[in-house]
């Protein structure tokens, strides 16, 4: 089985005003040190059997059509093996 | 003259357009379920506000997948009018039938309140009825309504009068205290480049009643309505 | 996996005593399976048996000429002419919005909501009335900021309006918020439907979403106090899942339209428990169950927590044999889950099977009417002593009544609460006539002439020190509230929030609160059309204040011309109708400024209040006055003050009463309410008014810029303003 991890977070340069209020939250907490925050998404797929750059591929397409809105934001796809 | 209202699963504003329009408008109108994948027979299409799938994953995401969006793309290219309102605006951005995104608003709250717009393209089939420049008052309720392009697709939509409403004080100026969610160059409804689809995030049918206290949402009613008239009256003569 | 033996320690955790427990075993003749024991632990707890309160609620006028259908049912329903009926309710979800502000309070809209269509009636609107602690904690901010946010999500999603309600802070409700909410609906009269099993052999069928492990013993922690330090357990907080009830409400009124449809129930607190066991009881009849049919979300779950768990948008119906198929489709069209999973039998019992075996066989009767009922002793409290003298000396009066006006108009209590309004989608379903902020909400009835006017009203400070007098002001000022608009109250739903009833001077407020409510709907006449209990709102032995929330349905014959409020018209006479004595007890002003709260509440004359209610009622049918303005918290003096704010337009006032200038302005005297009268009118208003017998004094004009209440008041009505507009953000919320 494929267990495909998939990360989507705004584009650079496009306003997140989620990370931008959390960064504010983290500052008024006392942790000065954090400069930037950005807020996305998290998913978790599982595939059935396929080879892994089939899988590679389908899952791009799967983010380009679906899961992320491309206009606005990027996505990474992290894929594994799993028994 | 028929116009259809999609329903999505999801969709809360589809009664209260199809309200308007037959109530007080006296026009048929008709739901159309999001699985139908013709729509013969409509002069006319809307996309509803609401919250289609639960505005999971991004406002408008899930329903342009919708088989009854297949419809609404082949209506639009053939010049066949469209609106969205609201998550309807979303669902035509999502599906790329109107330039630029939606994001979350600048407060990250839901909007709810009436707001000033100034109407910029009064040439539209849905604004025909409008002066340009004059300001109307109309309910925004919305969560995404943060409209964002790139800069050279927003210099496209300036250049070729595409933005058709912007949000405004009550004396029709643009200004930053104006702009209830932050959408660049305070951007409240963009139009095709042909004009025949229309998205824009206040809601008419919330402001098309007197017993409401508030009718300035008729200008988009009474424009798409007379240019239908219009029309079918064109096509008569033509057939003649 | 097997049950766990039925220890002591497992019967106490359940909540169940001794003598109930002896009561179980003498019913069964046995001793209970576990799965039996969890479905008398969550039928006999307070929130699903009411037993505690049962003995007392008897006693609310629950009749009427407009009551189509009282208590006892999910939820009231009484006619509002043209073949329609207004299906109402109001809830609390008090504990689970202290715990996870905002699935407890969206979860509380989507119970509130299921209950009225479940009845067939699509909802056109909700209020809520909030309560929360101390403004300056930390805490306060975290939960203001979560349940407005839940409330908002669920029904802007759903796409029923928020229309209206109540926010209110005080230290009473650190360790226990308050969050009720109120729903109504409008269905045909004669398409209502009920929560009744009926017709042996007919399939009980579940529907909505699948059932999962959340929220078991909701229903038995709503019946716990909390102890101080715990949070409580997060597990068993419900997650709402607005969509699919969106999805649930149409597939149920799609349903609804066919005649497939016999009995139906939402599977709210004791989910699957309460809604087969209350079905049955109702129709007197029984209900087998196989839990092998039923859509579960994980595997390998017990028939306990099948039986027990809370998961939201679910349904339990009964449709005619045969028909199976009809109801399948329409839940599949709007996919959702539909599955039928058991059967409607003659013996009145309930009967579970699981893999084969029956887990479960009990009696309905001793899970419904049966349940065990107390009259749980009583005595008067003995703080009210010490409350009830106030004496004049000890309030100083202020140097600038002006300055105080203005720090009134900006504390948490009375300040806009516009921040709090706008997250609400208050206008989807095009019938919001009169917006959140006024006195009530107003609805128009579509295909009709008539609207509905709704609206909560609560005083805790009152309640507290004097719980009849409290809950009779509630009602009479709900009522009130309603008349502002025009409309005749025509009926109540009402949410009782206390702390423990084990406590007797708890029972005693309890007691005294229901006699206070059924005096004023006797006087008033309106009935009580349902209800809701909320005990155990205390924290390590300290309760809330007692405080009943009381909602009222008004109709209005003629909707139209209603959608403006406040001073409009330069020159227009302002009447007062009803009388303002020396009344300091009780008031938000007493608290604000001197931090005192003593003294008696404000007087109640039921003869003046219907005479100043059918006064204004009257005038506005006629079409004599302007928009109406209860006077209430923060008296006369902020009453002018809101009067100001639609418009801008201020007043020039004169008041001769000779009281302390303080009582003047800022007591709070019952059955009062500010009228402004176009001058060719203020004759006849004043006529009628003498035909009533409600005392009317023209107190001033409308007009300029400022409030002058002449020798007493001289501010600015920008000022006023700002300083409302800007009180909860600057003293709450701190933005």
């Amino acid at each position: 089985m494929v267990i495909a991890r998939v990360y989507v977070t705004p584009k650079k340069g496009v306003l997140d005003p989620q990370g931008k209020a959390v960064l504010q939250a983290l500052q008024a907490l006392g942790y000065g040190e954090v400069e930037e925050v950005r807020v996305g998404k998290f998913m978790e797929l599982r595939l059935g059997e396929l080879p892994e750059a089939e899988a590679r591929s389908r899952l791009a397409e799967m983010c380009e059509k679906l899961l992320a809105n491309p206009l606005i934001e990027d996505y990474r796809v992290e894929v594994e093996r799993a028994r | 003259m028929r116009v259809g209202v999609i329903v999505f699963p999801g969709s809360n504003c589809d009664h209260d357009c199809a309200h308007v329009l037959r109530e007080v408008f006296k026009a048929e109108a008709a739901l159309v379920w999001h699985k139908e994948t013709s729509l013969r027979g409509y002069d006319a299409v809307i996309l509803p506000g609401g919250f289609s799938y639960g505005d999971y994953l991004r406002a408008g995401a899930i329903a342009r997948f919708s088989p009854v969006m297949r419809a609404v793309e082949g209506f639009a290219r053939e010049g066949g009018l469209v609106l969205g309102i609201c998550n309807g605006f979303q669902t035509l951005l999502e599906a790329r039938l109107l330039p630029g995104a939606m994001v979350r608003n600048r407060s990250l709250q839901f909007i709810c309140e009436d707001v000033h717009l100034r109407l910029e393209n009064a040439t539209t089939a849905f604004t025909r009825a409008g002066q340009p420049g004059r300001v109307y008052r109309m309910p925004i309720a919305h969560a995404e309504g943060c409209y964002i392009a790139d800069p050279v697709t927003l210099r496209t939509l300036e250049d070729t009068g595409q933005v058709v409403f912007r949000y405004c004080t009550p004396e029709g100026e643009v200004t930053e205290a104006a702009n209830p969610n932050g959408s660049l160059g305070n951007i409240a409804g963009v139009c095709s480049r042909a004009g025949n689809v229309l998205g824009m995030m206040p809601h008419p049918e919330r402001c098309a009643e007197v017993v409401l206290g508030n009718e300035d949402g008729r200008l988009i009613f009474e424009s798409l309505l007379g240019r239908l008239a219009a029309t079918s009256v064109a096509g008569v003569t033509a057939r003649r | 996996m097997g049950d766990p033996p039925i220890t002591k320690a497992l019967i106490e955790a359940h909540g169940l005593t001794g003598e109930e427990y002896a009561r179980i075993l003498a019913l069964l003749g046995r001793e209970p399976t576990y799965t039996e024991l969890g479905i008398f632990s969550v039928m006999w707890s307070e929130h699903c048996s009411y037993k505690s309160s049962r003995v007392h609620l008897r006693r609310l006028p629950s009749s009427g000429p407009h009551v189509v259908q009282g208590p006892g049912e999910n939820a009231g329903v009484v006619d509002i002419g043209d073949g329609l009926v207004a299906v109402f309710k109001m809830e609390s979800h008090n504990h689970p919005s202290f715990i996870e502000p905002y699935q407890g309070a969206a979860t509380g809209v989507g119970g509130i909501l299921r209950d009225i269509f479940t009845m067939g009636a699509r909802p056109i609107a909700c209020l809520d009335s909030l309560r929360f602690g101390d403004p300056a904690l930390p805490r306060t901010r975290y939960l203001v900021r979560g349940v407005v946010a839940g409330i908002a999500g669920y029904g802007n999603c759903m796409g029923i309006p928020t229309v209206g309600g109540e926010c209110s802070f005080h230290e009473c409700y650190n360790g226990n918020i308050l969050v009720n909410v109120f729903c109504v609906g409008v269905a045909p009269r004669d398409r209502v439907f009920l929560g009744r099993a009926a017709g042996v052999g007919n399939p009980v069928i579940y529907v909505g979403s699948r059932t999962g492990r959340d929220g078991i013993h909701g229903a038995t922690m709503a019946s716990e106090e909390f102890d101080a330090g715990e949070e409580g357990p997060r597990t068993t907080v419900q997650v709402g899942d607005p969509f699919t009830e969106k999805l649930l409400l149409e597939a149920c009124l799609e349903l609804m339209s066919t005649d497939c449809l016999v009995g139906i129930q939402d599977m709210g607190a004791a989910g699957l428990t309460s809604s087969s066991v209350e079905m049955a009881g109702r129709g007197s009849v029984g209900v087998e169950l196989d839990l092998d049919q039923v859509p579960l979300r994980e595997p390998g779950m017990s028939p306990y927590e099948i039986m027990l768990s809370e998961s939201q948008e679910r349904m339990l119906l009964v449709a005619r044999a045969g028909r199976e198929a009809e109801v399948e489709a329409i839940f599949r069209k709007w996919d959702l889950q539909v599955a039928v999973v058991g059967r409607v039998i003659a013996e009145p019992l309930l009967r579970v099977r699981h893999g084969g075996a029956v887990v479960a066989e009990v009696a309905i009767d001793p899970l419904t009417r049966g349940a065990p009922s107390y009259e749980r002793p009583a005595a008067r409290p003995a703080y009210l002593e010490r409350v009830a003298r106030l004496s004049a000396a000890e309030v100083a009066l202020p140097g600038d009544l002006g300055g105080t006006l203005l720090m009134l108009l900006g504390s948490p209590n009375l300040a806009d609460k516009r921040w709090v309004f706008r997250q609400y989608d208050h206008m989807v379903g095009t019938n919001t006539v009169v917006l959140p902020g006024a006195d009530a909400a107003l609805l128009r009835v579509k295909g009709t002439r008539r609207g509905l006017a709704l609206a909560v009203d609560g005083n805790h400070r009152f309640c507290y020190l004097d719980p009849r007098r409290g809950a009779a002001l509630a009602v009479a000022e709900a009522a009130r509230n309603v008349v502002c608009l025009g409309a005749k109250p025509l009926g109540v739903t009402d949410c009782l929030n206390f702390g423990s009833p084990e406590n007797p001077e708890i029972m005693w407020q309890f007691s005294e609160v229901v006699d206070g409510i059924a005096e004023g709907c006797r006087e008033l006449g309106l009935p009580v059309v349902s209800g809701n209990v909320s005990f155990y709102n205390e924290t390590s032995g300290v309760p809330i204040y007692p405080t009943p929330t009381i909602a009222v349905l008004g109709l209005l014959e003629d909707v139209s011309g209603h959608a403006a409020r406040g001073f409009c018209q330069e020159g227009d006479p302002v009447l007062l109708l009803g009388e303002t004595r020396e009344e300091l007890g009780g008031s938000e002003y007493l608290k604000a400024v001197h931090g005192l709260e003593a003294g008696g509440p404000p007087r109640l004359a039921w003869d003046l209040e219907r005479a100043v209610q059918q006064t204004c009622r009257e005038a506005l049918a006629r079409g004599l006055v302007r928009p109406a303005h209860d006077c209430a918290e923060g008296g006369l003096g902020v009453a002018l003050a809101e009067c100001t704010f639609g418009s801008g337009l201020g007043a020039r006032v004169r008041l001769t009463e000779g009281i302390r200038p303080d009582a003047l302005l800022f007591g709070e005297s019952a059955s009062r309410i500010v009228l402004s009268v176009p001058e060719a009118h203020a004759g006849e208003v004043e006529a009628l008014a003498r035909v009533q017998g409600a005392p009317c004094q023209a107190i001033g004009r409308v007009g300029g810029d400022r409030l002058v209440i002449e020798g007493l008041v001289d501010v600015p009505v920008s000022a006023c303003r700002e300083a409302w507009a800007r009180g909860l953000e600057r003293q709450v919320l701190h933005v």
